[in-house]
């Protein structure tokens, strides 16, 4: 196997990492949703809350995505 | 046409050396300087007529003010209000980079880890600066949590390394979501593109990918602004533990 190849491979996985970042924001807003549907007068208060879990969430696959450009770009 | 061909550099004009590295004044250099004005001139322009019933434009301004104000307070408490100018400044600037980087043929700053990671390293300073400035030799305890002490064995090695992650997530959460999304758009552009030359039943299809970037533009709307946003509520709580330590405010 060339370089060229596994460099496509290597990137290709290091992308997985989207998976966990996907269940993560669905678990987010959907607990959010439940809960703001539960109780909507708490729920206006917990918008903060909420962005941060899904920016936080977020980030930690976007890691993964980086890993995979660095790997393919560089 | 390569998607990440946008993200390129191009030099304009050597500003000076320092220790035998070139400083030059780049595209980069010069989306900065209009966003900096752009927003400065919005500021003050908008502001200037200071009516009782705000215009469309004070309102605007108006609201910025008072949400990130209210974001400061409730995550800071009343102490951390000075810190005001700060985090409205950077808030602005990372909002207007981005949303000029959505503008085509434009340039998007904050794709760029440099900056990003630039500004991560000055809330990370300002917070450190005002830990020690507060408590000082006490801002120390800030990694220790209320714990029983064979779990502290744990637990402190665990809050440092969080600590010292923290620069690395603030800069690459807003760079990776502004490069992703950026390339995402020249992909599907690409799409179009590739289609429509194709010819016959292809360049009808190519209406599909063309729907998607406008629905896609709109999601990227959403994020320039939320990036913004949370870079902001995440230096007010780096701040809020600096100045109250485990305490809440």
């Amino acid at each position: 196997m060339d370089l060229a190849a596994a460099k496509m491979i290597g990137a290709g996985l290091a992308c997985i990492a989207l998976v966990g970042a996907g269940i993560g924001i669905g678990n987010v807003f959907g607990s959010y949703l439940s809960g703001a549907l539960r109780n909507p007068g708490a729920a206006a208060t917990q918008t903060t809350n909420l962005l941060l879990g899904f920016a936080l969430c977020e980030a930690t696959g976007l890691f993964g995505l980086v890993i995979a450009l660095i790997i393919l770009f560089t | 046409m390569h998607p990440m061909e946008q993200f390129s550099i191009y030099n304009y004009a050597r500003l000076f050396s320092v220790a035998g590295h070139n400083i030059y004044f780049t595209n980069q250099s010069l989306l900065m300087v209009v966003v900096v004005l752009a927003a400065s001139f919005f500021m003050t322009l908008a502001m200037a007529g200071k009516r009782l019933v705000p215009s469309r434009a004070q309102s605007m301004a108006e609201v910025s003010y008072e949400f990130v104000a209210n974001m400061l307070h409730t995550s800071t408490g009343d102490d951390g209000l000075k810190f005001f100018p700060f985090v409205f400044t950077l808030f602005i600037f990372v909002l207007f980079c981005n949303f000029f980087g959505m503008v085509p043929w434009s340039f998007t700053v904050t794709s760029q880890i440099a900056v990003t990671f630039s500004l991560a390293a000055l809330v990370i300073l300002v917070v450190i600066v005002t830990g020690f400035a507060k408590h000082g030799i006490g801002f120390l305890k800030l990694f220790v949590p209320h714990a029983p002490w064979y779990l502290l064995i744990l637990l402190v090695p665990i809050e440092v390394i969080s600590f010292l992650t923290r620069p690395i997530s603030l800069s690459v959460r807003l760079f990776a979501n502004m490069l992703a999304g950026h390339t995402m758009l020249a992909v599907f552009g690409g799409f179009v593109v590739m289609l429509g030359a194709a010819g016959g039943v292809l360049s009808v299809i190519s209406i599909a990918p063309f729907l998607l970037i406008i629905a896609i533009m709109m999601l990227e709307l959403l994020v320039a602004f939320l990036q913004a946003y949370v870079f902001a509520i995440l230096t007010c709580i780096y701040l809020n533990e600096a100045l109250h330590l485990h305490d809440s405010h």
